[in-house]
């Protein structure tokens, strides 16, 4: 964290917290350049790109993760003036760069020169251009007599959440596929601001994703904890917390094992991989009261420590989940007529995955190594030394194997968590309380937590009174949704509901 | 080999909840509070500041379920003045029952009079759901389908969730309803053959939560409609729902 004149960035570890007027202010041509230097190497993805306003204009800051070394890169450039600023799109040459220029478009109203794909992204309620409402989306469209188009959406047959899906098809072949997000939008960026309690901000990042309470709200705690400069690091929070980040991965990644049979109708396997979720999320309930760990993840300790009773009970339970898990994951993943319908189905390749930027198993099915695990480890991660389980196939059968892999992976890294807290003789700290929770002014902070769908980031930047001035939530599915219409490419519209629920992205967690 | 088919369902045994109407979920799970009377204003006041959803209320003390998130932080704060029963019954058709007051110590049930003839009468023995998320974050969505899961199997009474509105008998709404949901959800409702009901599911979807007084959302819907079941949660777990819809649909039998 030493600045020297000419410095370009500032580089940090995962969730610590500088000055913002430590981050270099790059003039827009030179910052472009720094970042099209790093990410042209596949080691290097951006984790953080957003504008906030300041006095006279806007401030762009974007943060630059290098998986070879763990750090965190940090830049920014400025734009006064009234606007609309116009700058040269750095997607135009990195792709991965789109949805974070589409944001800040949407947002600020800045245009970007030669942006690939300028398009609304969620139309958000305090967006720039309010004349466009959320029915007026531009879907790409070709011009032609042999083609026709197939809307679905915003609701769905299921009990799921609503997405627009625009199939572009040439007789059964789809040749392109839209996703249009949004319908969720609750403004939970603006309302980071506007609620000022811990309590409250802690429970907008447990309901930003149900499914991923435990990842978003660990992401939120280790930020505050960074900007408020708690430095009393307690191991034993430390390793509850990362048991309850692999028990959500278990719970939701044996969801989509059940969901995924029943896409193909294998009754069997989704009874069996249904019921064995009820007590993994029924442990949950045991230790904080709630199905989905709500309420468990507090910054700076804990209301529900894990007892040794809790203990006994989580290793009788993973014991006897892991016999019958095995047991039908076996005969699933040996069954022809089950292989079959999944293999070579919607492939996206490694190449494809980096240039959309690719984040967590949606990286990794295709050989991407994203896992912040292993390249940005935190808490007890540091000493587990995580080796991300990884396939390279691409294909529905690669994100459903991924999902066994890492259910067992999960199962030892638990086991391995819960060995080392026998040797840690403390318990876990009390949450802080509300006249404790005093950021420091002038802060800029961002911590990368991998929840079960892959990288969450949550990066905050406090005013001059240490109140927050500008919070800005990353889910991983912000990236990953292009992942699922660049596979749908060349199948047919009947492969899109096992191609959807292979991916499983989270609607709320892109529209926030 | 269909051995190991047989021998991977013997390991599972019966899954199957054998009657949701009795069972019990137990503690810690936060169902309906119990609030002591004679709680000194100080303490009111206390409560009424830390809650986060502005679901409690002073003098007297309460607290409003449709709003609860049942986080447990007033009871942690105030185990004295709050405690957090595991009576997961918390589904009512009136919205004021969903307040519960100091020295408040009965069960939260529908108010019989309430349920409109039609609803016994036609959905009885079948009672088919077009599910909305409106804004929703997916654990709610995750818990209503796991009513139908080999656990709850709600199915057994006849309920369902079903994929179109023309197939339905009433919409069940999870989320606070957003600004970018508000015609869909509209136009779902309306695309429901009469006679229909209106299920609202979680606090978001009967209080707006958390997300209340954003400027994202338009909850202009509830005002033209007439709610036939209040089901409280973040998310309800699935017993709750359950027997709260149950209640709904057959209370003349």
């Amino acid at each position: 964290m030493v600045l020297t004149s000419n410095q370009k960035s500032i580089s940090l570890h995962n969730a610590e917290a500088i000055p913002i007027a430590e981050i270099p202010v790059l003039a827009y041509a030179d910052f472009k350049a720094q970042v099209l230097t790093w990410l042209h190497s596949e080691k290097c993805h951006c984790v953080a790109y957003y504008a906030y306003p300041i006095a006279g204009g806007l401030k762009f800051i974007a943060a630059i993760a290098d998986d070879s070394n763990g750090s965190i890169d940090v830049l920014s450039h400025e734009q006064m003036g009234s606007g609309p600023f116009k700058l040269e799109a750095i997607s135009a040459t990195v792709m991965a760069m789109h949805i974070y220029e589409r944001e800040i478009a949407e947002n600020y109203g800045v245009v970007f020169i030669d942006h690939p794909w300028a398009k609304p992204v969620r139309f958000a309620f305090n967006r720039y251009n309010q004349d466009m409402q959320v029915n007026d989306y531009p879907f790409y469209k070709i011009e032609s007599d042999q083609l026709h188009e197939v809307g679905v959406g915003p609701i769905h047959a299921g009990v799921i959440e609503p997405g627009h899906f625009r199939f572009l098809c040439n007789g059964e072949t789809v040749l392109h596929l839209e996703i249009q997000l949004g319908w969720q939008h609750r403004g939970i960026e603006q309302l980071y601001l506007d609620k000022s309690s811990m309590l409250q901000r802690a429970i907008l990042s447990e309901n930003i994703a149900g499914d991923t309470a435990v990842g978003h709200t660990t992401a939120f705690s280790l930020l505050t904890e960074s900007l408020v400069g708690t430095n009393t690091q307690n191991a034993m929070l430390d390793l509850e917390r990362c048991i309850a980040l692999e028990w959500e991965r278990i719970a939701m990644c044996i969801f989509d094992l059940s969901n995924l049979n029943i896409g193909i109708a294998y009754q069997l396997a989704n009874s069996v991989f249904g019921a064995l979720r009820t007590p993994v999320i029924n442990f949950f309930q045991s230790w904080c009261g709630n199905r989905f760990g709500k309420s468990l993840i507090r910054p700076g300790g804990t209301n529900y420590p894990l007892t040794d009773q809790l203990v006994e009970k989580m290793k009788a339970l993973l014991d006897d989940f892991e016999v019958r898990f095995d047991a039908m994951a076996e005969k699933t993943f040996h069954l022809p007529s089950v292989l079959n319908r999944f293999d070579g189905i919607g492939k996206v390749t490694k190449k494809q995955m980096m240039l959309i930027g690719a984040v967590g198993q949606s990286a990794k099915m295709a050989g991407l190594v994203r896992d912040i695990r292993s390249t940005h480890p935190i808490m007890t991660y540091e000493a587990l030394k995580v080796l991300p389980e990884m396939q390279s196939g691409g294909d529905v059968l690669a994100r459903f194997t991924l999902r066994r892999l890492e259910i067992k992976q999960s199962i030892t890294l638990i086991r391995n968590l819960l060995d080392m807290r026998q040797y840690l003789y403390q318990e876990s700290t009390a949450p802080l309380k509300q006249q404790e929770y005093k950021m420091k002014p002038n802060m800029f902070s961002l911590a990368l937590i991998e929840g079960w769908r892959g990288e969450i980031c949550h990066s905050a930047v406090t005013d001059g009174e240490g109140n927050l001035k500008h919070y800005k939530v990353k889910d991983p599915s912000f990236h990953n949704w292009l992942a699922l219409a660049l596979s749908l490419r060349n199948l047919e519209i009947s492969d899109f509901p096992i191609n959807n629920k292979s991916y499983n992205l989270s609607y709320c967690g892109f529209d926030l | 080999m269909i051995i190991e088919e047989i021998n991977i369902l013997r390991q599972h045994g019966w899954q199957f909840i054998p009657d949701p109407r009795t069972a019990v979920v137990p503690a810690p799970f936060r169902g309906r509070p119990e609030i002591q009377d004679k709680v000194s204003l100080e303490v009111q006041q206390e409560l009424y500041d830390l809650c986060p959803v502005a679901a409690i209320g002073m003098n007297p003390l309460s607290i409003d379920l449709g709003k609860c998130y049942f986080c447990g932080e007033c009871a942690m704060a105030h185990p004295e003045a709050i405690q957090f029963t595991n009576d997961h019954r918390l589904a009512t058709n009136e919205r004021k029952r969903l307040i519960v007051a100091a020295g408040d110590t009965h069960g939260i049930e529908l108010d019989p009079n309430k349920i409109r003839k039609e609803i016994t009468a036609m959905f009885g023995r079948s009672l088919k759901l077009r599910q909305i998320s409106a804004a929703g974050e997916n654990s709610h969505e995750a818990e209503l389908n796991a009513c139908g899961n080999v656990n709850f199997d709600m199915g057994r009474y006849g309920i369902e969730f079903v994929a179109s509105p023309r197939h339905a008998d009433g919409i069940v709404i999870t989320g606070p309803i957003s600004q970018n949901m508000a015609e869909a959800t509209e136009i779902c409702y309306h695309a429901v053959p009469d006679p229909k009901i209106v299920v609202l599911v979680g606090s978001d979807a009967i209080s707006g939560g958390i997300f209340a007084g954003s400027g994202a959302l338009n909850r202009s819907f509830l005002d033209k409609v007439s709610i036939d079941l209040y089901v409280p949660g973040n998310p309800p777990h699935p017993l709750t729902f359950i027997n709260g819809i149950l209640a709904l649909s057959r209370s003349r039998q």
